[in-house]
């Protein structure tokens, strides 16, 4: 499941609902972003989607991430919209038989939703808002994806 | 008419996050440069690092034709998360 939202969210119940049920499965792993407060740099982070354009390419590598390191499921819940510090960003839940495939496959995902996923991020502050484009360390990170396929 | 919509930092170089030009232009680089003509520091982003244009929701590089009523967006460097 692949939900894009502007209210907020509960990570934990998330989590359980995610968890309920499985009998094949050995592996949960979860990644959970949330928004810093920069010590009072940062009063809130805005993101900004394409709506349909965005929930399908998050979609498409959902689905990618799936076949690639055999997930049995997979949930990713992103918010848009304004983002007080120490709210939830951003939920990815991976389900496997085993706990390699799950963590890989999560760390795959926040590597593509931090530098490819169409969102846009700007970060509010006592100095205006600014935009937050992916650092280098962040293209470098998804591009670890690419040369080992 | 094109509708031509602007997202992240290129929004505010433009002042305006969406808008219908008509008629509409033949092509992809025909709207690039009334976009450089009418606003200059918006054609200048265009042609920024990482800018990537969507036609229709699907990515494009490179000139394509535009018909009558495309989707036309502007998107600057990802980042979500």
């Amino acid at each position: 499941m692949i939900l894009l939202t502007h209210q907020a969210f509960d990570p934990g119940e998330a989590l359980t609902a995610f968890s309920r049920g499985r009998l094949e499965t050995g592996a949960v792993a979860s990644f959970l972003g949330l928004a810093r407060g920069e010590r009072g740099a940062a009063t809130a982070l805005e993101l900004e989607d394409y709506p349909e354009f965005t929930l399908a390419a998050i979609e498409a590598m959902a689905a990618g991430a799936s076949r690639r390191f055999g997930l049995q499921d997979v949930t990713i819940i992103h918010r848009l919209g304004a983002i007080a510090p120490g709210e939830a960003i951003v939920l990815v839940l991976t389900a496997a038989a085993h706990r390699r495939a799950a963590f890989e496959a999560c760390d795959y995902l926040m590597d593509y939703l931090k530098s490819r996923a169409p969102l846009w991020k700007r970060e509010h502050g006592p100095e205006g808002p600014r935009w937050i484009e992916p650092t280098p360390r962040d293209l470098a990170d998804a591009a670890r994806w690419d040369s080992n396929p | 008419m094109t509708r031509v919509l602007l997202f992240g930092r290129l929004s505010d170089v433009a002042g305006w996050r969406e808008r219908v030009i008509d008629p509409p232009p033949a092509s992809l680089a025909a709207l690039r440069a009334l976009i450089a003509e009418a606003w200059p520091d918006l054609g200048a982003a265009l042609n920024g690092r990482g800018v990537q244009a969507a036609v229709d929701r699907a990515l494009v590089r490179g000139d394509v034709v535009l018909t009558a009523g495309s989707e036309v967006a502007f998107l600057p460097p990802m980042s979500g998360g």
